[in-house]
């Protein structure tokens, strides 16, 4: 089954797990699935449903709005990223 | 609260990474570990601020493909992806509703430099609160 690796910070919302294996067959099914057995990382990651602006998905080296977003399918052994892109300033 | 250990070394090269940049905002990440009651600072990754909107004085962005690097730089280096660090150009090291607004994660260590006149001034640390909804202030250390 595929696995997505979830950031250091966000382990404690995940059963302190690095790695969560996840069901399905597009990036979509496996992140509802995280979901599904992760209840606490939903506040994190999504926002009325979409994923947070700040939050990418990469699959292996590619981000998943390169491919085909979160109907890109993936393999029994496919690894999915959880990377923020960090911004801020000033005012 | 949390300590966030910072050894001193590591400190001047995120203290000339932002003089650098100075009078744009800079930017990097923080690599160590995380304990219950501490972030435990090993080294520091710099980074180009890529924000394209806009002045960067204001305003700075690590895109995702440098975040994703941070990532795998971590793993080779034996640690993990702890934090961020950033610069307000003469202005406090305070986060903004921006900082708030783009906040990633809890859990994650929130650096903020003044640096006033080109000279790195005042570091505070900070992170977002469980419930996103604002950041408190650690206890940082440089050592």
């Amino acid at each position: 089954m595929a696995s997505i690796r979830i950031p250091t910070p966000l382990r404690p919302y995940a059963g302190g797990t690095a790695e969560v294996v996840v069901s399905g067959t597009t990036v979509d099914e496996a992140l509802k699935d995280l979901i599904a057995q992760h209840p606490e990382l939903e506040q994190h990651l999504f926002n009325n449903g979409e994923l947070r602006s700040f939050v990418n998905i990469f699959l292996g080296e590619e981000d998943i709005r390169h491919l085909d977003g979160r109907e890109t399918a993936i393999e029994e052994d496919t690894e999915l990223l959880i990377i923020p892109s960090i911004a801020g300033g000033r005012a | 609260m949390k300590r966030v250990e910072f050894p001193q070394e590591q400190y001047a090269l995120l203290a000339a990474h932002l003089q650098d940049a100075y009078p744009n905002e800079g930017a990097g990440f923080l690599f160590g570990r995380i304990t219950d009651e501490a972030f435990i600072v090993e080294s520091v990754m710099t980074l180009p601020n890529t924000w394209d909107e806009g002045s960067q004085r204001n305003r700075f962005r690590l895109s995702a493909e440098d975040s994703l690097k941070a990532e795998l730089e971590a793993g080779r280096r034996g640690s993990d992806v702890i934090g961020v660090f950033h610069s307000h150009p003469d202005h406090p090291a305070v986060p903004s509703q921006w900082d708030l607004e783009w906040a990633a994660w809890p859990n994650f260590a929130y650096l903020i430099t003044t640096v006033a006149q080109g000279k790195a001034e005042r570091t505070r640390a900070w992170q977002l609160r469980a419930d996103r909804s604002a950041f408190e202030e650690d206890d940082l250390r440089i050592t």
